[in-house]
């Protein structure tokens, strides 16, 4: 079975964000695999363990971004393929990844019977990379699934829907998108990670890909990016619940100004 | 100069700090109230492959230096220093001597199985009469045919309620002194190996040390490890390789210890601020990070020069006594600036206090690191003059 996985290399969950400048500053931030990218990397080895086959995961980003690759090769894939889009600085949105895998796929000949991605990233949170990739592929897509059950071609899986659980079954190739529960990721072995640096790695840039830059460019545009508002003291009312009601309704009106 | 650790060596480091904080650490007031490190971390510790640190690849293990290990020392120095010493006793002690002066047929035989973590090594020097002064084994082996009989009783020996097997030391020719004795590689199962009780230490829970008795225990002349009369050397030389490792170790108590102290007294207000304000409490914090700055580059420069093959008897002596004493500083300031929490059972910082005694007394006492440098020093003057 040729499995693909998309990741992308995002914040540790536990740095502090700061903006400078408008833009999050970076500096001394650790980087991780997505969360839900690494269910995707622990399911993809999974089925590799059961069927046999090879895991080959991509990802879009700057350099850094090859130790999220090597993570994931030392978890178990086989090799990797970076696009580096410095080229295209800001001008890089979901439409733009999307298309930039699609063509990798096409194009470096990358055999798939499943892929397998987040069903978002943490930082920006969009959930819409691998759905539109399938769009590009022609293949269908399942979102947010919980389990996965492939039998020769036929895929059965739970998918999540807003605490509820749908039964779908589909046949391959497909892509589906994980969700949190779908598994437990597995640490690297200390020699897996040795063996992972000399994996293959593929490296490509923009100009590697028959793509055109004014069709690939952003759709949306950033306007600001600034931090939430600090979040304050909650408040607790008192006395009788008519009056609790009455009050709230006033607060929600004059303080909150949601009503 | 170059003070970089190489990428993959920083690889091996993030896994083992993930695996520490996110595993361990919520476990291990457990561990402190329980003595046992629940098996699902020791599988798991198993399953990353940290049992085969100092294992050359071509046995199962990493087979890495002393610099890669020490990084990851660090990190288990972060945590439970019960679950630390499991895994540095086995990588440590209880393993070098078979990769260091093992014979072909003994590593085939014994290294696979250790990198795993299936069998767990200990090291068997110290007994009533022999503590500081190690040579004064009374422990003896007398050779019948193709088998030794050893006879006698050890010590305070870190892992030996679950080790399979254990480098033992014993007097093969009593009239020779230190160069009479001969080591060992015992198995667990031999006929003549009795485990005795489980020692009641005052920290370190969850790392079972106990009693050996020897009765007529059997080991086949295959199991010597190098000649007869080198067991004393050999010892020697597996204690000076595991010093590094040990105080990186301490290192990362050290650092554990800092950070929580730093965040405690930014969180910890009295006299209406936070007592990080304070100067005595900011300078107790600064000479910790002094301390615990000065240790990581000692310990790293001595597992370089390990490294190098470069002779660091003197330096490794350092390192043992300087990490060890080190900790107990920190630990003491670290206790301080938390006041009551750090006097409470209940609050990790009690624990570390309590663990950090026993650095200055096993692998070798703080006072016998000072003789050894002492030793050290008059001979590089005599060379010199």
């Amino acid at each position: 079975m040729n499995i693909l996985v998309c990741l992308k290399q995002t914040f540790d969950t536990e740095e502090r964000i700061t903006i400078e400048n408008g833009k999050i500053n970076e500096d001394g931030a650790e980087f991780v695999i997505n969360p839900y990218d690494e269910y995707a990397v622990e399911e993809a080895i999974k089925l590799k363990e059961q069927h046999g086959g090879e895991v080959t995961v991509i990802t879009i980003g700057p350099e850094r971004a090859e130790q999220a690759l090597r993570t994931a090769m030392a978890m178990g894939a086989d090799k990797g393929v970076i696009v580096d889009l410095e080229d295209l600085g800001d001008q890089v949105d979901e439409h733009t990844i999307a298309q930039v895998l699609a063509a990798t796929i096409r194009e470096e000949d990358l055999d798939f019977d499943i892929i397998l991605c987040g069903y978002m990233a943490v930082d920006d949170g969009s959930a819409q990379v691998g759905p539109r990739l399938a769009e590009l592929l022609e293949i269908p897509h399942i979102s947010t699934i919980t389990k996965l059950t492939v039998e020769g071609d036929k895929v059965s899986v739970e998918k999540d829907v807003e605490g509820d659980v749908e039964y779908i079954d589909a046949k391959l190739p497909i892509l589906v998108t994980a969700q949190q529960g779908l598994n437990d990721p597995r640490y690297p072995s200390l020699p897996g990670i040795m063996k992972a640096k000399k994996k293959p790695l593929t490296r490509l840039e923009l100009d590697d890909l028959d793509l055109d830059e004014e069709e690939i460019a952003a759709k949306t545009e950033i306007i600001e990016t600034f931090l939430p508002p600090k979040k304050e003291a909650g408040k607790i009312l008192t006395g009788d619940l008519a009056d609790q009601a009455k009050e709230l309704v006033q607060l929600l009106r004059s303080e909150a100004k949601v009503i | 100069m170059d003070f970089t650790l190489p990428e993959e060596m920083e690889s091996l480091r993030r896994i083992v700090r993930d695996f520490v904080g996110n595993e361990v650490e919520p476990v291990a007031q457990e561990i402190e109230e329980s003595g046992e490190i629940p098996r699902r971390i020791v599988q798991m510790a198993k399953e990353m492959g940290l049992f085969g640190l100092s294992i050359p690849e071509e046995y199962g293990g990493l087979g890495l230096s002393m610099v890669g290990k020490c990084a990851i020392y660090e990190e288990l120095g972060k945590t439970h220093n019960g679950f630390t010493s499991l895994i540095g006793a086995h990588t440590g002690i209880g393993t070098v001597g078979i990769v260091q002066m093992g014979n072909k047929e003994q590593k085939r035989r014994y290294l696979p199985k250790m990198a795993t973590g299936e069998w767990i090594g200990a090291f068997a020097l110290t007994e009533p009469s022999a503590g500081s002064h190690a040579a004064n084994l009374k422990t003896t082996a007398v050779r019948k045919g193709d088998r030794y009989l050893i006879n006698g009783s050890k010590h305070y020996i870190t892992n030996a309620r679950d080790a399979h097997v254990f480098t033992v030391m014993a007097v093969t020719d009593p009239s020779k002194g230190p160069k009479g004795i001969t080591s060992f590689i015992v198995e667990r199962d031999f006929p003549g190996f009795i485990v005795g009780k489980t020692e009641k230490k005052m920290g370190l829970n969850g790392s079972h040390s106990c009693e050996l008795f020897f009765e007529d225990l059997e080991v086949p002349v295959e199991n010597r490890l190098g000649e007869e009369g080198e067991g004393y050397v050999n010892a020697l030389k597996i204690l000076t390789n595991g010093r590094a490792g040990l105080a990186a170790r301490n290192l990362g108590s050290c650092q554990y210890l800092l950070d929580k102290s730093i965040q405690y007294a930014m969180e910890r207000v009295q006299f209406d601020k936070p007592i990080i304000e304070q100067q005595a409490v900011l300078h107790m914090l600064a000479d910790m990070a002094v301390e615990t700055e000065t240790l990581r580059s000692l310990t790293y420069r001595v597992a370089w020069m390990t490294d190098q093959g470069m002779n660091v008897i003197k330096e490794a002596a350092m390192v043992k006594l300087y990490g060890s004493e080190v900790y107990n500083r920190v630990a003491d300031k670290a206790v301080q600036i938390h006041g009551g929490i750090g006097y409470n059972a209940e609050y990790p910082i009690e624990r570390f206090y309590r663990d950090a005694r026993i650095t200055r007394i096993y692998e070798g006492t703080s006072e016998i690191q000072r003789n050894i440098i002492g030793a050290q020093l008059i001979k590089e003057y005599r060379k010199r003059s």
